[in-house]
This record gives C-alpha cells, sequence and structure tokens, in this order.
C-alpha cells in the first residue's frame, strides 16, 4: 500500500525499533509470545552487527545469581548507588528475572566463565554485593542472538532510520515514520504496537580528543529514541542524572571495574596510590573520580604494572580481543605497555542512559512508557544501572506485554497530513543546494553541551548555554545534506539538539545536587531530601515546550536500613584524604 | 551560504588487492554501524568514504579476503 505522494506503508503487529541488544530480544520474545503475529525489527545499521554490543562484550556486569546474592540484595545495591530514586519494583522485576536469562543465554550457546565445579564464576566489583560474572569468549553474542531471530521468522528491516513515533486519534502509538540511510526513502511502518530499543544517547557530548564519533557509546545511538519519545508526548527521566563514565584517555574503552578490578588492578592518582574503595561506577565515584583529576594529585591512572605477567595476558586477552577489540592497537600506538606503567585515565562525555546512569524514556515494571502501545527497554529506557542483561529482561517483558496489548487490536487510521509534513521536513535538507552541513551543526551543539552542561553545573552557564542552544533553531532550515547518509546525520543531528535542550531543562529543574558528579549543581551543593527526592518527569507542553514536574517516588518494594542509605557516600580510601 | 570541502585522513584502509568487491562482496559495507565504508565507483573497491568511525572493527573481522585494516583515528592517536 502507498499513501499521497508514494510513501509505502507496510503492516505489522509489533514494531521494535533498534536491533542492538534489547530489540532483538524483544521480537523473540513477541514471537515466543505468540508465534501468529507478525513482528519486525527496524535497525538504522544492520541487526548482524548494531549497538552496543556489536563486537561482544566482557561480562555481565550485574547478574544476580542465586548463592551469591538474592534479589533484595541487589534493589538494595541500586537503590542506594542511585541516592534512592528508583523505581524500586522495575530494579526488581529485572532482579527476579535476572538468572533465568543467564540460563537462557546459556542455553543459546553464550557462554560464561564457569569454576572447576562447573558454578557460574562470579567476582565482586559492586560496593556490597557480588554481580559480576565474566565472559571472556563474549564474541559470539550477536551471532548467536542473530540466529534467533531467523528461528522465529522475525522481519528485518536494516539501514532505516526511525525519526517519529506514529499516534492514532485515541492517543495510542501506531507505528513510525522512517528513512532509508542508504536512498533517502521515507516509509512509513503501521504497528499495533511499538517497543523502543534505540539504546542510549552517547552523542550529546564531545569527547576530549574533538573526534565527533569517538564517544564511549556506540555513535548510532545519538538519542533519536529520546527525541521520539518527547515529540509524540511520553515522559522522560532523570535526564539530569547524567552517564559519565571513566574510561582511558582519548580512547573510549572501558578500564577498570569489571574486568581488571576483580584481577588486581585498580584506579590510581599520579602517585601510583589508591583513593577510592570501589571502582563500581556510580556518580559518587564518578566524582571522587573528578576531585583527583582536577586537584593536585591528578591525573588518575589505571594501575596494573604490580601485576604478575599471566594476569595480565589474561587482562589483554580480554580487554583486547572482546568488546573494544582496537584498544590493543591504541596502546602500541602510544608505545604503551601494562607492564611497565601506569595508563592515563579520563572522565567521558555526558550523555542519557539507563545502562550505566538512571537517565532515559520513563518505563514501569512492565516495560510500557506513558503512551499506550509504546514501549522501551535497554538503555534509553529508565530502569537504573540495567546494563546489557537488563536490556535482556526488559527487551523480553517488553515482547511478552506487547503481544499481549495487540490482541483483537485492528489496523489504526494514519494521519496523512502529519506524515507528509513529516517526510517534508525530514528531506529537506537534501531538497537545499547549500547551507550548514550536519557536521557542524552537530559539533557546534556538543561543544556547547560541553562548556555549558557539563558538570559542575552552574545556573547562569546552563541559561548561557540554553539560550545558545536555542538561537541554534534558527539554523535547522538551513541544514543541508549533499547524499543519502549526510541526510541521515542531518536528522541525527536534530535529535542530538533536542537531547542538548532536555540536559539543561531537566539539569536546572532540580535545584540540588544528587548522584555525585552526575548532578554536581553548583548553585545548590547539598543533596535536598525534603524537596527533591523525587522523579524529575521531562515532558512535551501544549505548546510543544520542554517543561519538567516531579513524581513521587513509589514505595519501596524492599526497605533499606539508615546505614546502607549511606554506604556509597563513603568511598573515597581515608587515607588518601 | 557557500560551503567548502576539506580533507580528513581516514582511519579504514582497505587493501585493493585483495578486496573480492567486483564478485559482489559487500560484508564490510554491510556490517559497519556507522555506514561509512562504500563502494569506490572508479576502482570498484570498498573504500571508507567518511571519516565517522567508532574503531569497532566488524568490518575488519567479517572481511573474508583479511583487506581491510582499521587505524586508530588520527585525532586520538
Ligand atoms: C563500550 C561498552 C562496553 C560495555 N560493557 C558492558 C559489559 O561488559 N557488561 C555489561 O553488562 N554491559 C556493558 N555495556 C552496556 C551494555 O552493552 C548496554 O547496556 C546494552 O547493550 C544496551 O542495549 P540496548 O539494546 O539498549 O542498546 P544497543 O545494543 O546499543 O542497541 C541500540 C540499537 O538501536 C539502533 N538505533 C538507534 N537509533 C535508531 C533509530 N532511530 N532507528 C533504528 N534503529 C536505531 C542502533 O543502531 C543500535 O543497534 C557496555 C556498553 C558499551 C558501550
Ligand atoms: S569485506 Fe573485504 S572483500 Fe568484501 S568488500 Fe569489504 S574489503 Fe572487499
Ligand atoms: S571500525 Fe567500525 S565504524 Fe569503523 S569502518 Fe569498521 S565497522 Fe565501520
Amino acid at each position: 500500500m502507498t499513501i499521497s505522494d508514494d510513501i509505502p506503508v507496510q503492516d505489522i503487529d509489533i514494531l521494535i525499533i533498534g536491533g542492538g541488544t534489547a530489540g532483538p530480544m524483544a521480537a523473540v520474545a513477541a514471537k515466543e509470545q505468540n508465534p501468529d503475529a507478525s513482528v519486525m525489527l527496524l535497525e538504522k545499521a544492520n541487526v548482524k552487527r548494531s549497538g552496543a554490543i556489536s563486537m561482544g562484550m566482557d561480562g555481565l556486569n550485574n547478574a544476580v545469581v542465586p548463592g551469591h546474592s538474592t534479589p533484595e540484595d541487589y534493589v538494595k545495591e541500586i537503590t542506594i548507588a542511585n541516592d534512592g530514586i528508583v523505581l524500586q519494583k522495575g530494579v526488581k522485576v529485572y532482579a527476579d528475572r535476572s538468572f533465568e536469562m543467564i540460563q537462557k543465554l546459556d542455553s543459546w550457546g553464550v557462554y560464561f566463565q564457569k569454576d572447576e565445579t562447573g558454578e557460574y564464576d562470579m567476582k565482586k566489583v559492586h560496593h556490597l554485593g557480588t554481580y559480576v560474572l565474566p565472559m571472556p569468549e563474549g564474541h559470539n553474542i550477536k551471532k548467536i542472538l542473530y540466529r534467533r531471530l531467523r528461528r522465529h521468522r522475525v522481519k528485518v528491516e536494516n539501514r532505516y532510520q526511525a525519526i517519529r513515533i506514529l499516534k492514532d486519534n485515541e492517543g495510542n502509538a501506531c507505528g513510525c515514520i522512517a528513512l532509508g540511510t542508504r536512498d533517502a526513502d521515507v516509509i512509513v511502518l503501521r504497528a499495533k504496537a511499538v517497543i523502543m530499543c534505540t539504546g542510549a544517547a552517547g552523542r550529546i557530548g564531545l569527547p576530549a580528543s574533538g573526534y565527533l564519533y569517538g564517544t564511549y557509546e556506540n555513535p548510532s545511538n545519538c538519542g533519536d529514541g529520546h527525541s521520539m519519545a518527547f515529540h509524540v508526548g511520553a515522559e522522560l527521566t532523570g535526564l539530569e542524572c547524567y552517564q559519565i563514565n571513566p574510561l582511558l584517555k582519548d580512547y573510549n574503552g572501558p578500564a577498570c571495574a569489571y574486568v581488571t578490578g576483580p584481577l588486581g588492578g585498580y584506579t590510581a592518582n599520579a602517585h601510583g596510590d589508591r583513593f577510592i574503595e570501589c571502582d563500581y561506577w556510580s556518580g559518587q565515584m564518578m566524582m571522587e573520580f573528578y576531585n583527583e583529576l582536577q586537584g593536585g594529585k591528578g591525573p588518575v591512572f589505571l594501575k596494573l604494572d604490580h601485576l604478575a605477567e599471566e594476569t595480565i595476558q589474561e587482562i589483554e586477552h580480554v580487554l583486547h580481543t572482546n568488546e573494544r577489540p582496537s584498544r590493543g592497537r591504541f596502546h602500541d600506538g602510544r608505545g604503551v605497555n601494562y607492564r611497565q606503567k601506569m595508563v592515563e585515565m579520563h572522565i567521558s562525555e555526558i550523555g542519557f542512559c539507563a545502562g550505566h546512569s538512571a537517565s532515559g524514556v520513563w518505563i514501569n515494571e512492565k516495560g510500557e512508557t506513558t503512551i499506550p502501545g509504546l514501549y522501551g527497554a535497554g538503555d534509553m529506557a529508565s530502569i537504573p544501572h540495567s546494563y546489557m542483561l537488563g536490556a535482556f529482561v526488559y527487551g523480553q517483558i517488553c515482547g511478552e506485554n506487547a503481544a499481549q496489548f495487540i490482541e483483537g487490536k485492528e489496523p489504526a487510521e494514519l494521519d496523512m497530513a502529519f506524515i507528509t509534513s513529516e517526510r517534508d521536513r525530514i528531506l529537506a535538507p537534501l531538497m537545499r543546494k547549500d547551507g550548514i552541513p550536519p557536521s557542524q551543526f552537530e559539533y557546534k551543539a556538543r561543544r556547547l553541551v560541553n562548556d555549558y552542561l557539563q558538570p559542575p553545573k552552574v545556573t547562569k552557564k546552563m541559561d548561557i548555554g540554553l539560550q545558545r542552544l536555542k538561537a541554534m533553531e534558527e539554523d535547522i532550515p538551513h541544514l543541508y545534506a549533499r547524499d543519502a547518509h549526510e541526510l541521515l546525520r542531518a536528522n541525527e543531528a536534530q535529535h542530538i539538539f533536542d537531547c542538548a535542550k532536555m540536559a539543561a531543562v531537566a539539569s536546572q529543574y532540580r535545584q540540588e545536587s544528587r548522584w555525585g558528579l552526575y548532578h554536581n549543581y553548583v548553585d545548590y551543593p547539598e543533596t535536598n531530601n525534603d524537596d527533591w527526592f523525587c522523579h524529575v518527569q521531562l515532558y512535551k507542553t501544549d505548546e510543544g515546550d520542554m517543561a519538567c514536574k516531579k513524581r513521587p517516588i513509589d514505595p519501596y518494594v524492599v526497605q533499606l536500613d539508615d546505614a546502607e542509605k549511606n554506604a556509597y557516600q563513603q568511598l573515597r580510601v581515608q587515607a588518601a584524604g | 551560504m557557500p560551503t567548502a570541502s576539506q580533507i580528513s585522513m581516514v582511519p579504514v584502509i582497505v587493501d585493493e588487492e585483495k578486496c573480492i568487491a567486483e564478485k559482489g562482496c559487500r560484508t564490510c559495507i554491510d556490517v559497519c554501524p556507522l555506514d561509512v565504508l562504500w563502494i569506490n565507483e572508479e576502482s570498484g573497491k570498498a573504500f571508507m568514504k567518511y571519516d565517522e568511525c567508532w574503531y569497532c572493527m566488524p568490518c575488519e573481522a567479517d572481511c573474508p579476503t583479511d583487506a581491510v585494516t582499521v587505524n586508530i583515528p588520527y585525532l586520538l592517536r
């Protein structure tokens, strides 16, 4: 079928946007739940090698394995690490289903490290409990997922960027409009339920190297889902709780906690001294990292030079072959050898990510956003610190629930006027003869983010940042693309731009400091539980503007005692001062 | 608004002797998450068309003839 001006329309039951980690699992779960449903996985890249795990993964960062921890322990750990601002029900559902998911992946052929007795070889990295499970052979995970997609006859549509979610006249999500990244063709996918799995918003800030694509996150994850959610009217949450990670200086590989930590490596200052008790990534840990970086004992280093030769070889095997295999080349280029000296570290650019932090599109424990028929899973949704296993579990939850949601539903009526006007807006940069290249527009927005929105956050600076970003709105009608690829970048740049504004609006709204460095607000240096023990929801007003409101924290399902609440506030090693 | 082109040293190198794109291979182009590898119209071989690389390496790992080398982008070296 085509609609006016030859825009092709495909009908499916369940549309999944993003075929990285959560997306394939959502597709398989939907098919397992309802084998007759037509399920499409739409991917901007190619599901064979897309997303954060394109080359594999070093391990599970948050496995809740019986005998090592209970779901209740895990809920406590994440509640504390996230300064109390969590939807505990959502974390609990993850924790309850975590072990079953590991077993499922294991049965599919994903290899997890086991000890001599055949038990999962768990490692302690978190402050309180034991949750890390190494996957030294983690490079085949995408292949395994792909096999499952084929077995369940999931339709895969590669090289399409979803750009706007469609809504029917009752306010339900009913598909999306997407742009072909090779031919600049605009298509409509009409569906009875939509699951967004578009990953983190990793291209908001600029890496210290200035290279636009040198981000921690896979740069195809540029915040499309966050922007789409905003425009369709879904609430986002915790955007002020940025993602900031400790990385190698100039190289976007994670440095320490999960791989080297259990083997004896640690984060040290210039004197080679340990200054944090626990390398598990949290806002408090990042605050200590930042202080050390800026203080007289900086910069900060990854220290491995005290380890035995075979341990270093083991570390090199994992770090240089799995997740980020170009890492060895980076070190070779600079003549760096873990045996000889410490490796310089730095902090990453800012981003939105629930996988590592708590920022994203609001979902509840069923994976539902605030728009009926629209689900979210993985790094783009709001279940905190969920990492890869959380993406799998919530992908599964969304797939199951969407399969139930569509029962008895008829295809929605499409809003033609909206679709044609969006088509024209999406293609506009290609119609111009000259103008502003997407790369320049993107660079400028991201440079403003670094100058004005990175922590430490200051009201006056954020005011200026927001003003300067708003001035860039006038540049959008001048964006210029010479081919389909540049058009993809032009549309991405507009989503990045939306995310930058959202970062400023949410950060200014929460007038306190929380989560260590993530929301270190200089004008309000204290945590204020009386006024701000709540979620901050960002939403679109009737006029189309960005606004925020408070959402109370749902009653806890796992209670904490007072001593536990402060566990993550005492991360600095006492001797280091 | 006039524009100008700037050159950029790209991180990914394709060995044209080894590349078998003329036999229909498109593996590296297919797997690249950033869609920056294309066919060079003149040589018929794969090449890096846009300097937008995550140095993630599926292109190199999946090439059937070992024609692809991923280097670290100059700005990061
Ligand atoms: C370098 C790195 C190392 C990590 N290490 C670990 C680890 O060791 N252990 C661990 O547990 N976790 C780790 N994580 C976290 C974990 O990988 C992520 O939390 C998880 O993979 C996120 O899954 P996802 O499905 O949300 O996103 P992804 O797997 O990134 O998938 C998102 C997908 O959406 C696609 N997409 C984006 N926008 C659009 C659009 N508009 N239209 C269509 N498709 C779109 C993207 O191309 C991508 O394929 C790491 C992450 C990174 C980046
Ligand atoms: S994968 Fe290798 S052989 Fe195939 S097109 Fe690319 S470079 Fe050429
Ligand atoms: S290293 Fe990654 S981003 Fe760069 S060309 Fe190869 S596949 Fe594409």
